[in-house]
């Protein structure tokens, strides 16, 4: 275990100057907005009602006072009432986030339950019709705006083919056009990084001794080469999970998936800046746990990346 | 951590012919980017009607030679009875602009911020990059969505925010580069000779590390191009009636069933552009620069 805790120490430290300069933006572009008490108040409502509000929220203070408050209030999930709701704006979001979790989880599952048997076969067959077809198909996959995968998708499978609904949350069948349009980004990547693992290991010399010995192919791929290209898989898959968050923003807009993504989107309309600024923080702390998570289990599985 | 094995899982050796027909790849995407700015360029000769021109008898007409009005709509026309067509020859104004203008503030922010890193060392170097870090351990959108949500959206805005998503690689890649020079003897001898800084950046580091930019730019403005497309078919990006690529996309989303093209042909055309420009920096990257592989 050598090397470990200073490994983990770098990464939390990373971790926590990423989560306060998160705030720290969210703070100054507030500020910038100018005063939102005007916002909050008629526009007819006397002199000492605003210098009233503006004392309660503390905005007669200096700067540095408020950003520390500010910063005070975030660490405990504090981010004002939501104007549209009329409720704690953490707790808002808290109650979008289960429907986020699931698109998110099931964008996953897809993602790799097709990309790492693509990947896997289009190694071993290398060159191949198949090979050639599903990289290109990878290719586009990465580079294809999110959002246009969607449309897409609603256009032939819910409209032309009318097999799938095209918006919504009720039932698995609502759940398969948005995780494959937020899967689609990771699938593509995961194929084309498990081929390029699978196909190290195939040129590995103990591969040919494998079969200079008489291991026939099939346990040749299955027993000597899964294995060892699982490690380079395993984080590249976990960072995945990571950005996927990033695009449920864009698929539960197209989807009308009722999701953090949506919601915030929905607030910036409202103008309902506590919940933009809590979702956006609760993305933040959500991505940056998972990716601390991976970290871990990588500095776990491989000493190696624990000095870099 | 990551990417030291990306890149040794994707290193493959290229053979001569397959670097002949990457030569041919990179240069048709090449000359595809600059048609692109030549329709962009020339869109009021190219564009049969005016992009924002409303025309209630013609509104959802479907592509046609011949439309309500008299005039050809080689892509239809969308609820408003504007020329689709138009639409997008004008769109891939703002898409380059916007495109453009992101790869260049992003270039410069991270060119500067990387040359200082390497250049002063110490607590300047550590402070840029645990910000390059922490930039990159958070899904830029989201924060560019709660900026623009709050400072509400302009050109200026996007071009900012998009080009500040994209400064790191830039900083990486002159910061290592100052870093493998400032060791060698001949920049002490510069130094001892009374030569500048300024000069071993102009002489030495900046041919040194020409064609990564190149490959980076390239990738970057792919990037730039779908991250502006994006945030206008959220709302938060080019405000209507200017024609954007993802705002049509938007537009016409609640006409899919009944006038499927005016969503498909901004979207496709974006997705075309997405496509050709990220694999043409792919294949500049293969031809110019092997080393940059899985950055």
């Amino acid at each position: 275990m050598r090397g470990l805790v200073p490994f983990l120490a770098s990464r939390l430290l990373r971790a926590a100057v990423a989560l306060w300069l998160v705030s720290t933006v969210v703070f100054v572009v507030m500020r910038l907005s100018g005063d939102p008490v005007p916002l909050l108040l008629p526009p007819d409502a006397p002199q000492s009602e605003f210098a009233r509000v503006r004392a309660e929220l503390g905005l007669d203070r200096p700067l540095p006072v408020q950003y520390a408050v500010f910063l005070g209030h975030v660490m405990r999930g504090d981010f004002g009432q939501s104007i549209h709701f009329r409720q704690s704006a953490f707790r808002v979001v808290l109650g979008y986030l289960p429907a986020t979790f699931e698109l998110g989880l099931a964008a996953f599952a897809l993602a790799l339950l097709v990309a790492l048997p693509i990947g896997v076969v289009s190694a071993v067959k290398r060159n191949s019709v198949v090979d050639q077809a599903t990289m290109g198909l990878a290719l586009v996959g990465q580079s294809a705006p999110t959002f246009f995968i969607g449309i897409l998708l609603i256009l032939v499978v819910s409209l032309n083919l009318g097999l799938l609904p095209t918006s919504g949350r009720d039932g698995w069948h609502s759940l398969v056009l948005p995780a494959l349009t937020l899967g689609a980004f990771a699938m593509a990547s995961i194929a084309r990084l498990t081929r390029s693992a699978v196909l190290e290991v195939l040129r590995a010399d103990y591969i040919r001794t494998a079969r200079a010995k008489g291991v026939t192919e099939a346990l040749v791929v299955v027993k000597h080469t899964l294995k060892n290209a699982a490690v380079p898989i395993v984080t590249i898959t976990g960072l995945q999970f990571g950005t996927l968050l990033g695009g449920a923003v864009v698929t539960e807009t197209v989807f009308a998936w009722p999701g953090i993504g949506r919601l915030a989107i929905q607030s910036i309309y409202n103008r309902d800046y506590p919940i933009v600024q809590c979702t956006v923080f609760v993305s933040a702390v959500l991505f940056i746990v998972i990716n601390f998570c991976i970290d871990l289990i990588y500095g776990l599985l491989d000493p190696r990346v624990r000095s870099s | 951590m990551a990417s030291s094995t990306l890149a040794s899982a994707r290193a493959e050796p290229a053979a001569p012919s397959r670097a002949r027909r990457t030569r041919g790849l990179a240069a048709g995407g090449a000359v595809f980017v600059l048609l692109l700015i030549v329709v962009a360029l020339a869109a009021p000769l190219i564009a049969p009607a005016d992009p924002i021109r409303q025309s209630l008898r013609g509104r959802l007409s479907a592509p046609t030679l011949s439309g309500a009005d008299g005039k050809a709509h080689l892509l239809g026309t969308d609820h408003l009875g504007r020329d689709v067509f138009s639409r997008v020859v004008y769109g891939a104004r703002v898409s380059l602009l916007v495109g453009f203008a992101a790869v260049i503030v992003g270039g410069l922010v991270g060119a500067s911020l990387g040359l200082l890193a390497g250049f002063r060392g110490g607590w300047a170097d550590s402070v840029i990059m645990t910000l390059a870090d922490a930039q990159l351990a958070f899904p830029f959108i989201l924060l560019a969505i709660g900026i623009i949500a709050v400072l509400g959206p302009s050109f200026t805005t996007l071009i900012v925010v998009i080009g500040l998503s994209g400064w790191v690689t830039y900083a990486r890649v002159l910061r290592s580069q100052v870093l493998v020079l400032r060791s060698r003897e001949f920049v002490d001898a510069i130094h001892a000779l009374g030569g500048s800084v300024a000069r071993v950046i102009a002489r030495h580091v900046l041919p040194n590390v020409l064609s990564s930019l190149v490959v980076i730019a390239t990738l970057e403005l792919a990037r730039a191009i779908v991250l502006e497309a994006t945030l206008s078919f959220l709302g938060l990006g080019v405000q209507p009636p200017t024609p954007s690529w993802g705002g049509m996309v938007h537009e016409g989303r609640e006409y899919l069933d009944s006038a499927w093209w005016i969503s498909t042909a901004p979207g496709i055309v974006l997705m075309l552009t997405s496509i050709v420009v990220s694999r043409t920096g792919d294949w500049l990257r293969d031809l110019l620069d092997p080393t940059l592989r899985g950055e």
